[in-house]
């Protein structure tokens, strides 16, 4: 097996370009627990470590936060929570402390699991992932990054280079389910995104449908109601009728599966549950921000 | 480096009966240089790997090792046809074949190995053997098994045992009656040390095994069998066994490394991976229970009724024992005036099970202590009050009419435990405290509070006549100017302490400071096995007589020195009656050593009647309660423990840390059996052979513990000991279940409760 180990952005590109069936290791813990069961045996490895600016994360002009794909989930929490809360409450989640010390985004996006904590937040803010190769980058929506299950739009020749989020307009919240308190795959997550500015709702679901995927129809319909009773203005209490309702429509947009770690009932069930919650935490932070401020 | 006189209590003459000395191996273990079985090496070994069947159930048709045999690096491919002795091995049983010939009975069981120079060629070579299978049709349902039509597992029926008790009234009828089904799903040991070992062949044409493992000398025989070799040319060494709880009773790799090693005439490795070790060794029964109670309208119990069905897997591995401790155990620690009880373990196609933590007991428990909380109900109780009113006290005869003569304070450990301080209300917002914990699924909504109790007892030792004993040798001797004791025992330590507890009981006896535990192997008689709470017992009452027969020859000899009698032992002098020194022990011995070797027996038990499962079938028992507090969050279906607080008989405490270690960590393991822990198997297939989704608690998930250890000493047993480990695993699942069931109001039938039981979806 080749170990490829190049320092600089440029040399990643041309080593991915030369061997495109080189397999990208960033923290290692989905590529190394692969490769210690025998599920995947590389011709190459392609370290990502050495590369500089896939660890670097900044903020761009137009409000959003230039995520590398090598930045680890343990840094999103110390350094992120107030201008991307949903990824860091996500991040939070994420295994235990040693895979948090090492997992990244891009990690995350690369191994694409339906269970996968960063998505569901990245979905709800509307993240793109710009992706680059020897050919030039390209920006892909979140949305449309997640082709099926631990399938992503990445070409052969293409890495990651970095996650476009913006920063935080509103509340955000992130609920998963696991069967134990810790260190627990996500049996059914759920990420929610105020944006007042917009009038708007963000949704993400995971774990519950072949890959992540918004609730669009939840969202619009939220958002629809908030507007129609003029709370974006008002900012009065969420009626429980809506956060119910929007509760089954995030339900009805998933599609989960029995497994091992959960009936698709009780993944419908939970994600109706933890919608109702989310959009009320949500809302009862955007309308106590507004009491901070006053 | 950490020797034996390095321990700061042994220095400051501590580190005897009742303290609490640093073990010898804990710094190693907590900063990660404690060799252990996974660790060993050899100069020029090369590492052998197990094939395994993918069917439940199978005929093999063919296997074709060629290709493997061909591949560059591996040096020895064998099968069934390469066993030089008898292809049987079993702890009850000979029914379990080193390596399976012409039929597999369960997904994983061996069926060739391949020795190679690196791990990865052994695998890869592995995977080119063909084995050509006929699949055969699956007994995966054990309450089939015993149908007329059902599938055969093996040629003798499926039944491995059956006991019934008969007690009192034949046909027992009470104005209260209370009645239930429960379910209880497989539980894995889940080590973390996974099975592992070395063979290395000898000149002699012999082999030593160093292995991880509870019972060398059980091993030792079964070796010795499938070689076809004599004991002394099979020799056992124990390796660092990190964890053991019962899944290292039965043979893993041992024979195969020998088997390898003996071939190729090279040292053999043999390092299962996680995964592999799902398969490799035995888990706890799955069991279906179905219990009745009488009662007077007081609450004072009439009869007790169960039928119990434990699935013993595709081998029987311990499931008679099993059985026994179900049937003779199977009402927990009540007074029953009349008694009907059925227990039976069966054959199927599933994963194999035996020996875990708790034996049998683990799995009646949760069924007899719901159906006590359901009497508590139906006669207007709280539940501390009806388990106090019927608890057995020392004095009362048992289900199998045998007579608790020794402590057996029900009733007082239950009302410990209720009076121990309760959790304050939940105020605080940090997730950690709620359930879910920081994956944020509540701020609080839907969070209810419930506290269930559990109270259980447990044999010590092993039962129904067998012949349980340990082998203590201990020497004493000048070394560097300064008496020396060497205590040499075949008992394994896994974990649980038993090297301090050995020194310990040394130190006490001969009043010496240094004491050396000699590496445990087979050059020392059998210690028994390191399992049903029993070594500190047998053992250590080996060890002390040991001890005692070693000071009985100092003063002996120390008596012809200078000619009184009635000396006594102290430090390193010799005193007399009149408190005169009378000589030292430097002069006493010289030059020479004193040795003994001191074989123990605990109180003989007796094999119960086989029509009415009468005798006195147990030499200890050991009694323990629970009480738990969850925070339940009831729309979602995912509990938080809160508190799990407990009281517990240890007769008396050798090292109390010890004792407070195995109640905390046996607590755990109960509660990760009610909450989470549970091996799937589908039609003979295990779907989570991963630490992904074979769930165990974390420490987010266990709540600190007061606990409260009772010392009442056992007359019979050496200082009053009673075994320790178990009686925690089995009675805080229960405990945990019924808190969860307060919470929540449903019944809750099986565990481990799932989310999807609470919210019924
Ligand atoms: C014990 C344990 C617990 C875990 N718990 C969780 C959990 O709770 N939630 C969760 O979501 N995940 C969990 N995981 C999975 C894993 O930690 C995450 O998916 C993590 O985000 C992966 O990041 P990494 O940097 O380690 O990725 P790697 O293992 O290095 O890579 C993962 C995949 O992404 C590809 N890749 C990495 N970087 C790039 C790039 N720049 N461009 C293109 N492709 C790239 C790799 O080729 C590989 O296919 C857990 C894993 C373990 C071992």
């Amino acid at each position: 097996m080749d170990f490829l180990a190049p320092t600089t952005w440029a040399d990643a590109l041309a080593a991915k370009a030369e061997q495109p069936d080189a397999v990208p290791v960033a923290g290692g813990t989905d590529v190394m627990v692969e490769i210690n069961f025998d599920r995947r045996r590389p011709r190459a490895l392609l370290d990502l470590t050495r590369v500089p600016e896939l660890s670097e994360w900044g903020r761009t002009d137009d409000g959003r936060i230039r995520l590398g794909a090598g930045v680890t989930y343990s840094r999103i929490i110390a350094e992120l929570r107030d201008e991307l809360p949903g990824l860091a409450m996500a991040a939070r989640t994420v295994g235990s402390p040693q895979i948090r010390n090492r997992g990244t985004v891009g990690g995350n996006l690369g191994a694409a699991s339906p269970a996968g904590d960063s998505h569901p937040p990245l979905l709800a803010c509307d993240a793109v992932v710009e992706v680059a190769s020897v050919r030039g980058s390209r920006e892909v929506p979140a949305a449309e990054f997640y082709t099926g299950p631990k399938r992503n739009a990445l070409a052969p020749d293409e890495l990651i280079a970095a996650v476009l989020i913006p920063r935080a307009t509103g509340p955000q919240q992130f609920c998963k389910i696991g069967t134990r308190n810790a260190m627990v795959i996500a049996v059914a997550a759920f990420a929610i995104a105020l944006q007042p500015q917009r009038k708007a709702i963000g949704t993400g679901i995971g774990s519950a449908a072949p890959t992540p995927r918004t609730a669009p129809d939840a969202a619009v319909f939220l958002a629809g109601e908030i507007d129609a009773a003029g709370l974006w203005e008002s900012r009065g209490p969420l009626p429980e009728g809506l956060a119910v309702e929007f509760g089954r429509k995030v339900r009805d947009a998933a599609s989960p599966i029995d497994d091992v770690r959960g009936s698709a009932a009780y993944r419908l069930h939970s994600l109706s549950v933890m919608a109702r919650r989310a959009a009320t935490w949500a809302w009862d932070d955007f309308r106590s921000e507004d009491r901070r401020a006053a | 480096m950490t020797s034996t006189d390095s321990i700061p209590g042994a220095k400051t003459g501590g580190g005897r009966v009742g303290d609490s000395p640093l073990r010898p191996d804990g710094t190693l273990k907590v900063t990660g240089q404690f060799a252990y079985s996974s660790d060993l090496w050899h100069e020029d070994m090369c590492w052998g790997v197990t094939l395994r069947s993918p069917h439940p159930h199978a005929r093999i048709l063919g296997i074709d090792t060629t290709e493997a045999l061909a591949t560059p690096g591996v040096y020895a491919v064998l099968t069934a046809d390469d066993v030089p002795g008898e292809n049987a091995v079993g702890l009850e049983h000979l029914d379990t074949p080193a390596l399976a010939r012409d039929i597999v009975r369960y997904e994983g069981e061996p069926v060739a190995l391949v020795a190679a120079d690196h791990p990865e060629t052994a695998r890869r070579a592995a995977k080119k053997i063909v084995v050509t299978y006929e699949e055969l049709p699956a007994l995966t349902d054990p309450r089939r098994a015993l149908d007329p039509d059902a599938p055969q597992v093996h040629e003798q029926g499926n039944l491995v045992r059956e006991v019934t008790i008969r007690r009192g009234d034949a046909s027992p009828t009470a104005p209260v009656v209370v009645s239930l089904e429960f379910e209880v799903g497989m539980q894995d040991q889940a080590f973390l040390g996974p099975e592992s070992g070395l063979a290395v062949p000898a000149e002699d044409g012999g082999v030593d095994l160093y292995v991880a493992t509870q019972w060398l000398h059980v091993d030792q025989a079964q070796v010795c069998r499938v070689l076809g070799l004599p004991p002394e040319k099979v020799r056992l060494t124990l390796a660092g066994v990190g964890g053991a709880f019962g899944g290292r009773e039965d043979l893993s790799m041992h024979v195969h490394a020998c088997l390898l090693a003996l071939r190729t005439g090279k040292p053999v490795k043999m390092c299962y991976s996680r995964e592999e070790s799902f398969y490799g060794h035995v888990h706890r029964h799955p069991a279906w229970l179905r219990y009745e109670f009488g009662a007077q309208p007081d609450g004072r119990l009439v009869y007790g009724k169960a039928d119990i069905l434990f699935d013993g897997g595709a081998y029987a591995s311990s499931t008679g024992a099993v059985v026994g401790n179900g049937g003779t155990l199977g009402l927990g620690p009540y007074d029953f005036p009349s008694v009907h009880v059925t227990a039976r373990g069966v054959y199927t196609n599933n994963p194999p099970c035996g020996a875990m933590r708790g034996f049998g007991c683990v799995q009646a428990a949760f069924a007899h202590e719901a159906l006590m909380d359901e009497l508590a109900e139906a006669v207007g109780l709280d539940e501390v009050e009806i388990r106090a009113l019927n608890g057995m006290r020392e004095g009362d005869r048992n289900i199998t009419g045998q007579l608790i003569d020794s402590a057996a304070p029900v009733a007082e450990l239950i009302r410990t435990v209720r009076d121990l301080p309760l959790p304050p209300e939940r105020t605080s917002t940090d997730l950690r405290e709620l359930p879910g914990g920081v994956s944020n699924t509540t701020h609080g909504e839907g969070v209810v509070r419930g506290i269930g109790y559990a109270v259980t007892y447990k044999n010590v030792g092993f039962s129904e006549g067998f012949d349980d004993y340990s082998t203590a040798r201990v020497r004493l001797e000048m070394s560097g100017g300064e008496p020396v004791v060497t205590v040499h025992t075949a008992a394994a330590e896994v974990g649980q302490g038993l090297i301090a507890v050995e020194q310990q009981i040394a130190r006490t006896e001969l009043g010496v400071e240094r004491v050396v535990v000699h590496p445990k192997d087979t050059t020392v008689g059998s210690g028994g096995s390191t399992s049903a709470s029993r070594q500190t017992y047998v053992t250590g009452g080996a060890v002390k007589a040991a001890c005692e027969a070693v000071r009985t020859t100092v003063l002996a000899r120390a008596g012809q020195r200078c000619g009184q009698t009635g000396l006594r032992l102290d430090g390193d002098k010799i005193v007399a009656t009149s408190g005169e020194v009378v000589a030292t022990l430097v002069e006493v011995l010289g030059d020479d050593a004193v040795e003994e070797t001191v074989e123990r027996r605990h109180r003989p038990t007796r094999p119960i009647d086989p029509e009415t499962g009468q005798g006195d079938a147990h030499v200890q028992y050991a009694f323990s309660a629970h009480r738990a507090v969850v925070d339940v969050d009831v729309e979602l279906g995912l509990v938080k423990v809160v508190a799990l607080d407990t009281a517990q008989d240890v007769g008396k405490a050798i090292n109390p840390d010890a004792v407070v270690g195995q109640i905390q960590g046996g607590s755990a393991q109960g509660m990760g059996l009610a909450l989470m822990e549970e091996i799937v198997v589908t039609d003979g297939h295990v779907r989570n052979p991963s630490f992904t989704d074979y769930l165990i608690p974390t420490i987010l998930d266990m709540p600190p513990m007061q606990i409260e250890v009772l010392e009442y000493a056992d007359p019979h047993a050496p200082y009053g000991v009673r075994g320790v480990g178990e009686p925690p695993t089995i009675s805080s699942g229960p405990a945990v279940a019924a808190a969860v069931r307060a919470a929540t109001g449903k019944a809750l039938r099986r565990v481990p409760i799932r989310p999807e039981h609470i919210t019924g979806t």
